[in-house]
């Protein structure tokens, strides 16, 4: 596989736990907003509007100023009929693509498999963090997983160098495919040098990378921070992923909310300005999304599981503004107390694969839906 | 004690628990191999692991609700703990059979019942454990049964009853998944209560006969006004249902077959053992000690040594005994517990209701890595007891040649069987630095060589399997 170095870029962030539609994209001109919540609310002297309708909440400060460059679209009451309302359930729904079945395989893992079918790039999906997330899994079909950069590789348990690549060296020989050995061990052999390859790979990123972008100190600000190290490296990476929570403010929203926002906020646009200081952001869309929103009807102190949400996609090539309609916020048209998804998930994914990474987006979020034209 | 007898009780305790240590394979050695297996099909005469001992330092491991990562932490706890290795390996089995995920029943505690009472009943009757699964919160809200009524017929529960949990694709009609489906319904579980803030209280099962189709059902070629519980006799009655548990058993405890959902286009690799098996299963009435019994005494188990690929939790749990030094459910359990999940199996949460794809599909770059940086870092700490143990198993040997050393490992962490030419490349790695020596001014180099020998074979292709 040739790459360029111009070739799209998908960045996926996922807050996990359920993001509060209501108090993210703030309906501040409707006064059943001030009903359904009279303590965990954002007053309108407070909003960051964006039209005479709606405003960002008040951490969201570097989004509003992307926003207002153009460079963010927001599509509105974004999910799929029957939200279940489980974290689990509905993460899984979003990853597979799958609302009825309980399927295994991710969206992205097949998109990994058509970008990449002869895995000659072990890197072409990047994973940051402890697990892989299951948008990215699908059978042999390899993914970097990252917990921390810096650390990134096989044996790292083994602080003095010397020793560790002597047992390196060592693994290499004892993975090297060997003649009869069956199937299996053929295929442990191959898989324990693609991880090594992955590592090899990867090591170079930070070395590479200088910049007088100063991230913050904290943990989504080093994820974004870690991948923009990747994709400046050149290494091949189409797919970036990575998560930042716990959104599920079922107490104490106030205060919780609004520091997550101030880091992701802050975050993506130091991301962003780090990318474009080395003319690198031109090929690179953000997908910023929650498994569901949260209870139109606050609890006292937070809110519970809902239904709709939003849907932020972030780059210099994104036409910003706003898609689709908010949902509807009148009481007779909730469904057991929460906003209504009016846009299924797998049209935002499909914008992103059709008019981004130039790819058919049917077999991959298994249906035809309508994209909304943020790209 | 010859040495053939050891490797085949290492071979044992490898799959009908977590691996021994070398001086509990010779203990067990000299009770016997079949003496052996009668033990540990008897879990009630050896003490209970005390989960108040867990509860005292991690009180929320015992109702974890929606709370992230401690829903495992109790089972690890009893895994790294047990003296009934058996029993834990059986309920481990039946979780793989009855595969279900919180990620769906979205409460930890109800998942952990069910795991509680794979542990308290695996051994039993299997009769007795499908009923109990029809009935099993857990289950029915996994398989969608509460959404079964006489008016409105879910078929969920009932397919995968015949499909995934007795008799196989191909031994049963769509009109009989119909059937079966009718007869459960009103196998309901009790409303669900308003959550608190961490989760919500416990389910429990109910039936409601308003809300069961009283009339004839026709199943398996007979009639009658069937409730569930004939359904299940019915299902017991079937020797396809015996020949798909025994396949289970022999795709769990002896050696890797293929994925279910192909079982019923792919004959099993040792026909012979199924039948065995199965009609262990059919004599005894679903009595699943028997079945166990002639399986670890037969001869397709004891030759069938390396020939399965160790699962995540197999492998996480076994590393661990072996090393020693986190049976206290000290802090860092949580971590423990979710370095399955890490390596693709996240216990009480199996992506779908077929369960986990096994044997080689456990493997893949990043699980491959995970598997081996753990055991490495497990190994390299010549703290934890079990570790300490090898390096004075080591030293008591005196100083020897590179051979002598790498046999000394590979016999004291298994015995271990690996190839010839893997055994050349680790005599080879240890000759560099010459012979093992135990002299006061070389003792502590040593203890190093012997770790990184110890890092150097969990990261073997061999070590991953059973």
């Amino acid at each position: 596989m040739t790459t360029s170095e111009k070739d799209p870029v998908l960045v996926v962030l996922q807050l996990s736990g359920g993001n509060d539609y209501l108090n993210t994209v703030v309906p501040y001109s409707d006064s059943l907003y001030y009903d359904y919540r009279p303590s965990v609310r954002i007053t309108e002297d407070r909003v960051l509007r964006l039209d005479d309708k709606v405003g960002l909440h008040p951490s969201m400060r570097p989004i509003e100023q992307m926003y207002a460059q153009g460079d963010v679209a927001i599509v509105h009451g974004v999910g799929y009929e029957n939200s279940p309302r489980s974290h689990f359930r509905s993460m899984d729904i979003w990853h597979t693509c799958e609302p009825d079945t309980l399927g295994t395989e991710g969206w992205l893992g097949r998109v990994v498999r058509e970008l990449d079918p002869d895995k000659e790039n072990v890197a072409t999906a990047v994973s940051l963090g402890s697990t892989l997330f299951r948008a990215l899994s699908a059978p042999d079909v390899p993914v970097a997983c990252v917990d921390n950069l810096d650390s990134y590789g096989l044996l790292t348990s083994i602080s003095d160098e010397r020793r560790r690549e002597k047992l390196l060296e060592r693994y290499k020989q004892l993975y090297a495919p060997a003649i009869g050995n069956g199937p299996v061990m053929d295929f442990l052999s191959r898989t324990g040098l693609e991880s090594l390859k992955g590592a090899d790979i990867l090591k170079v990123a930070p070395e590479r990378y200088s910049s007088s972008i100063e991230y913050a100190d904290n943990a989504i600000a080093r994820k974004l921070k870690a991948i923009a190290q990747v994709h400046l490296a050149g290494l091949g990476a189409r797919i970036f992923y990575c998560d930042h929570g716990s959104f599920d403010t079922h107490s104490n929203q106030m205060g919780a909310h609004a520091k997550l926002w101030r880091d992701i906020s802050t975050g993506i646009q130091d991301f962003f300005d780090d990318l474009r200081e080395h003319d690198a952001a031109d090929n690179v869309v953000m997908l910023v999304f929650s498994e569901f929103g949260r209870r139109t009807q606050d609890n006292g102190s937070g809110t519970d599981h809902g239904a709709a949400g939003p849907s932020f996609i972030i780059g210099d090539r994104v036409k910003g503004g706003q898609y689709n309609d908010y949902p509807s916020t009148k009481p007779d048209d909730l469904e057991q107390g929460d906003l209504v998804p009016n846009n299924d998930f797998r049209g935002v994914y499909s914008t992103l694969l059709e008019d981004w990474m130039g790819l058919d987006a049917t077999p991959i979020v298994n249906g035809t839906f309508e994209k909304p034209a943020f790209l | 004690m010859a040495d053939k007898e050891i490797a085949l009780m290492a071979h044992l305790m490898r799959r009908a628990g977590f691996g021994a240590s070398s001086s509990e394979l010779h203990e067990r050695t000299a009770v016997g191999y079949e003496a052996t297996v009668e033990e540990l099909l008897r879990p009630d005469r050896q003490k209970e692991v005390d989960m108040l001992d867990l509860l005292r330092y991690h009180p929320w491991a015992w109702k974890p609700g929606t709370a992230q990562g401690m829903g495992h932490a109790s089972w690890t706890y009893r895994l790294l703990n047990t003296q009934t290795p058996l029993q834990e390996k059986t309920a481990l089995f039946w979780h793989h059979v009855f595969a279900t995920g919180v990620s769906k029943v979205d409460h930890w505690d109800e998942v952990m019942d069910m795991i509680d009472l794979f542990h308290d009943k695996g051994m039993g009757n299997f009769r007795d454990l499908l009923l109990d699964m029809a009935k099993n919160p857990a289950m029915i809200f996994w398989l969608d049964n509460n959404e079964n009524h006489s008016h409105a017929v879910n078929e969920n529960w009932g397919r995968e009853l015949l499909e995934l949990f007795s008799m196989g694709v191909g031994s049963y009609t769509e009109d009989d998944v119909r059937e079966c489906s009718r007869a459960f319904t009103g196998w309901t579980i009790t409303p669900k209560l308003p959550r608190y803030p961490m989760g919500r209280f416990d389910w429990g099962f109910e039936y409601k006969d308003d809300d069961h189709d009283h009339g004839e059902k026709s199943f398996l070629g007979h009639t009658g006004r069937f409730n569930g519980e004939d359904i299940i006799d019915i299902i017991c009655e079937q020797p396809a249902t015996a020949r798909f548990i025994a396949r289970h058993m022999y795709n769990f405890f002896v050696a890797d077959e293929a994925q279910v959902p192909a079982w019923s286009v792919t004959p099993p690799r040792d026909p012979e053992a199924i039948r065995a098996l199965s009609k262990a299963l059919m004599d005894n009435d679903y009595e699943i000690r028997p079945a166990l019994r002639l399986l670890f005494n037969s001869d397709f188990f004891k030759e069938a040594r390396v020939s399965k690929m160790k699962s995540p939790a197999e492998v996480v749990i076994g590393t661990l005994r072996m090393a020693g030094g986190s049976e206290f459910p000290a802090p860092g359990l949580g971590m423990l517990s979710r370095q399955a999940g890490y390596m693709g199996q996240d216990l009480m949460n199996v992506p779908s209701v077929e369960g986990w794809h096994t044997g080689a599909e456990w493997i893949n770059s990043g699980s491959l890595m995970r598997r081996t940086n753990f055991f490495a870092e497990v190994m390299g700490d010549t703290e934890r007891p079990g570790v300490r143990a090898i390096v004075d198993g080591m030293r008591s040997k005196g100083d020897v040649p590179p051979g002598e050393f790498v046999d000394g490992c590979l016999n004291l962490m298994g015995p271990l069987e690996v190839d010839d030419r893997t055994r050349g490349q680790l005599v080879s790695h240890a000759a560099a630095d010459g012979d093992l020596r135990w002299a006061p001014d070389e003792e502590s180099e040593s203890t190093e060589r012997v770790s990184e020998m110890l890092q150097l074979i969990v990261s073997l292709k061999d070590y991953q399997f059973a």
